[in-house]
C-alpha cells in the first residue's frame, strides 16, 4: 500500500465533511474582500487558492484574546478558577510550510519550562494539515531561511497536482486524521512520482522569485553589538508609525501583555496580544524601557534576526511570510532591515 | 512621471543647498516599485541617493511634519492636494508651525492601490503609471492598460478635490474641488433599515484586528496619549475581546475625528482588513453638512468648525427624532 493518498480536488467537500462528523475543520476561503480566512469548515466552504491566509496561523494556538482565570471572594477567601476549557481535537487544514516553521518557534517559547498550559492543550488538540506551494508571492522569501514550501511537514503534508490533491503523513496524529477519512480517500500509487514532480516544479518557481537572492549572512550572530549600534536604524525607523501590524500579522510574533478586570463580581485574569512597537508596551517594573521609536522599532528586528537565534541554535525568528512586507502601512519590514544593517560597508 | 521625479528631486536639493530647508520628507523606494516609503532626507547626498516618486506614493506625509517640524531649521514637504487640507487642520489645531515648513504642492491624477491590482491578475509588476481614466501596467504578462476607477484607491476614484489648499510653491498642475461621489455609498447605508445597517457594521467591525494603523497614521488624531493606551482612561485596551470592544473602539475613534477629519483617506489606505473606515468618516461629514451646512475641514486653516462654534440657528438634538431616531 502506498503512503500517499489523494482525492480529486472536485471531492475536497467530502474530505471536510467527513471529517466534520467528528472534529471541528479550519479552511483557508476567500471573504468579501478576496483575502483568504481560516474559517470553520461547513457546506459550502470553498478552499482557497490564495498564496496564503491574511492573518497568519498562530492565532488557532495562540489567540489574540483568552482569559486564563478568575477570582472571587468567598467569605474571607479569595477562590481562584480556572476559566478556559480544555480544547477538543480540531483540523487546521492548509497551513503553508512557512506558518508552519513559525509552530516550532512558538512552541520553542510556549512549551519550554514553564509550559504555558493554554497553548500545549491546543498544540495537542490541533492536526495540523500542510499544503506545499505551487505558486508563491512576491513578498515570500521563506527559502532564506531554510524553509521548504514544497515539503512542508506538519502532521500531514498535501500536495496540489492538476486537479487532485495528494497526502503523507508525518506523525501518528497524522496518520490517524487520514485513517478517519481513508473512506472518502483512494491510495496513490504514482504519489511518489506525482509528488516528486510537484517538488521540482515548485523549486522552480522559487528561484524565480524577487527575494530568492536574499540571505542572513550579515545577521551571523556574530555582531550583536554592531547591528545593535548600526547608525541605518535611526532612518529605517525614522516614518514607523508605531503601529503594531507588522508584529499582529506575523506568524511568529509572540509577546503578550497580562492583566486582571474587575468584573463587578470578581476578577478576571485575561491575556492579549502585544507589541514591542507600542509606547505602552511592556511596563512591568516601571515603564517600558525603549523611550523612542527607534528603539522599539530595533528590538522587533534584533529579536528576530539576532537575539532569537542566538539562544536558539541559530533559527531565525522570521520565517519569510512576507505579511509584513505586505502590510506594513510605510512598506518599512524585515526585508529592507537585513538589506540595510550590516551592509554599511558594502 | 520621470520628468516629475526629476523637477521634484532637483527642487529638493537647491533648497536644501541654498539653505531654505534642512531636511526634506518625500519618499525613497522599497522592496517593489509598488513599495514607496515615506522618508526624511537629512543630506543632499541621501536625497540624491534615494529619493524616489511614482503613482504608488499614497502615503499622506503631513502629519510626520509635527516631528520633523519641531526640529532646528525648516522641513520641505511635498503635499499632495488632499493632504495640503490635513496640514491646514494641523495648523488649525496648532501642531506645527507654518513658518517651519516649505510646502511644496504636487500635482495628483489618483494613486495605485497594489492589493487592487493584485486582484486585478498583475504579477510581477514591473511599472504603472496613471494616466487620466487609464493605468498603463507593465508586468509579467507585457504591457496592457486597466481602466484606473478599478485600481485607484478608492479614495481617488471618489476624489473630493484636485485643488491645493495651500503651498509655498507647485510642481504641475493644482486642479478644482470635484463634484464627486463620495457621499453615495454613505447614502446607500442610510437607506439601509438599522438591523441591516448594524449587520453591515458588525461585519466590517469584526474584522478588525486592532493593530491601531488606523489611528497612528490620521493626522486628525494627534493626542499624545491615546485613551486607549491610558490605563488611567479606564478603557485602555490593547485588543477587541468581543464585538462590543471593537465597536467602542470604532465609535470613538471615529466621533473624535468629527469635524477634523478632512477625508483623507489614510484609515482606510492602511487598514489591512479592508474595513471602510472613511464611510464613518464620510456619513459625520455628510451629517453636518446637512445639519450646520456645507464646511470641508482643512480647506481654510483656522476655520472653526460646526461642532466648535454655536450659533443660534444649530439644529436642536431632536433632530435625531425627525430623522427617524427612536422616542
Ligand atoms: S514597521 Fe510598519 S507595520 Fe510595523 S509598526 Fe512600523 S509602520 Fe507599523
Ligand atoms: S517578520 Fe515578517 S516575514 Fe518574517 S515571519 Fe514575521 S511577518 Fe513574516
Ligand atoms: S513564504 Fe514560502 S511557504 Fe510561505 S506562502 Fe510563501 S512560498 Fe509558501
Ligand atoms: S487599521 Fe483596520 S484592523 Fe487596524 S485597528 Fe484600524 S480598523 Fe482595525
Amino acid at each position: 500500500m502506498s503512503v500517499f493518498k489523494k482525492i480529486a480536488i472536485a471531492d475536497l467537500d467530502k474530505l471536510f465533511a467527513k471529517t466534520s462528523e467528528k472534529m471541528s475543520i479550519y479552511v483557508p476561503t476567500d471573504n468579501k474582500d478576496g483575502d483568504a480566512v481560516y474559517t470553520e469548515w461547513k457546506d459550502g466552504v470553498k478552499l482557497s487558492d490564495a498564496v496564503n491566509t491574511l492573518r497568519s496561523a498562530k492565532d488557532f494556538f495562540f489567540p489574540q484574546t483568552e482569559n486564563l482565570a478568575g477570582f472571587k471572594l468567598v467569605g474571607k477567601t479569595i477562590e481562584m478558577y480556572r476559566t478556559a476549557e480544555e480544547k477538543e481535537d480540531f483540523v487546521l487544514f492548509g497551513v503553508r510550510a512557512c506558518d508552519v516553521k513559525s509552530f516550532a518557534i512558538l512552541d520553542s517559547v510556549f512549551l519550554a519550562d514553564p509550559v504555558d498550559t493554554f497553548y500545549a492543550a491546543r498544540r495537542e488538540h490541533g492536526i495540523v494539515v500542510a499544503l506545499a506551494c505551487n505558486d508563491a508571492n512576491d513578498t515570500c522569501f521563506c527559502k532564506t531561511f531554510g524553509i521548504d514550501p514544497a515539503e512542508p511537514g506538519a502532521d500531514v503534508s498535501a500536495w496540489k497536482n492538476a486537479d487532485e490533491m495528494f497526502f503523507k503523513a508525518n506523525t501518528d496524529k497524522g496518520a490517524a486524521w487520514l485513517a478517519s477519512v481513508s473512506d472518502v480517500l483512494e491510495d496513490a500509487e504514482n504519489g511518489e512520482g506525482v509528488v516528486a514532480d510537484v517538488k521540482q516544479s515548485i523549486n522552480e518557481m522559487m528561484s524565480t522569485l524577487p527575494l530568492s537572492g536574499l540571505t542572513t549572512e550579515s545577521f551571523d550572530g556574530k555582531n550583536l553589538l554592531e547591528a545593535f549600534n548600526s547608525p541605518e536604524w535611526k532612518d529605517l525607523s525614522s516614518t514607523c508609525l508605531g503601529c503594531g501590524t507588522c508584529t499582529f500579522y506575523c506568524p511568529t510574533c509572540q509577546c503578550y501583555d497580562i492583566r486582571e478586570f474587575d468584573t463587578g463580581n470578581g476578577v478576571k485574569r485575561f491575556r492579549c496580544w502585544d507589541s514591542c512597537m507600542y509606547s505602552d508596551f511592556t511596563k512591568m517594573a516601571a515603564e517600558n524601557p525603549r523611550h523612542t521609536q527607534l528603539e522599539r522599532f530595533r528590538q522587533r528586528f534584533m529579536h528576530k534576526l539576532v537575539y532569537y537565534p542566538m539562544n536558539n541554535n541559530g533559527v531565525y525568528g522570521c520565517v519569510g511570510c512576507g505579511r509584513c512586507l505586505a502590510k506594513c502601512p510605510i512598506s518599512m519590514n524585515i526585508v529592507k532591515v537585513m538589506k540595510t544593517v550590516g551592509k554599511e560597508k558594502a | 512621471m520621470q520628468e516629475m521625479i526629476n523637477i521634484m528631486k532637483n527642487r529638493a536639493i537647491e533648497l536644501m543647498n541654498d539653505g531654505t530647508v534642512a531636511r526634506v520628507i518625500g519618499w525613497s523606494r522599497g522592496e517593489f516599485v509598488y513599495d514607496m516609503i515615506p522618508t526624511v532626507f537629512n543630506s543632499v547626498e541621501d536625497v540624491e541617493k534615494s529619493f524616489a516618486y511614482s503613482d504608488f506614493c499614497g502615503s499622506n506625509l503631513s502629519k510626520y511634519l509635527i516631528e520633523q517640524g519641531s526640529k532646528e531649521g525648516k522641513t520641505l514637504v511635498f503635499l499632495k492636494p488632499c493632504d495640503t487640507y490635513s496640514f491646514n487642520q494641523l495648523l488649525t489645531e496648532h501642531r506645527i508651525d507654518r513658518e517651519k515648513v516649505y510646502v511644496v504642492g504636487i500635482e495628483c491624477q489618483g494613486k495605485l492601490n497594489y492589493e487592487l491590482l493584485k486582484k486585478a491578475g498583475v504579477k510581477r509588476l514591473v511599472s504603472a503609471d496613471v494616466e487620466g481614466d487609464t493605468v498603463t501596467v507593465t508586468d509579467a504578462k507585457g504591457t496592457y492598460t486597466l481602466p484606473a476607477v478599478d485600481v485607484l484607491a478608492e479614495r481617488c476614484v471618489n476624489c473630493k478635490s484636485r485643488k491645493h489648499v495651500v503651498y509655498d510653491e507647485l510642481i504641475g498642475q493644482s486642479g478644482e474641488v470635484l463634484d464627486s461621489h463620495r457621499f453615495d455609498m454613505v447614502a446607500e447605508l442610510e437607506a439601509l433599515s438599522p438591523t441591516e445597517r448594524f449587520e453591515f457594521w458588525q461585519e466590517q467591525l469584526s474584522k478588525c484586528i486592532r493593530c491601531n494603523a488606523c489611528r497612528k497614521v490620521c493626522p486628525a488624531c494627534t493626542c499624545e496619549k491615546c485613551v486607549f493606551d491610558n490605563d488611567a482612561s479606564g478603557i485602555a485596551t490593547k485588543a477587541n475581546s468581543d464585538s462590543f470592544e471593537e465597536k467602542m473602539y470604532h465609535i470613538i475613534r471615529a466621533f473624535h475625528v468629527v469635524g477634523r477629519c478632512t477625508d483623507c483617506g489614510e484609515c482606510s489606505r492602511v487598514c489591512p482588513e479592508n474595513i471602510p473606515l472613511h464611510l464613518l468618516n464620510r456619513k459625520f461629514i455628510k451629517d453636518i453638512n446637512e445639519l450646520y451646512g456645507e464646511y470641508q475641514a482643512g480647506e481654510e486653516a483656522g476655520s472653526r468648525n460646526p461642532l466648535v462654534s454655536y450659533t443660534t440657528d444649530d439644529c436642536e438634538p431632536d433632530v435625531v427624532y425627525e430623522r427617524g431616531g427612536n422616542e
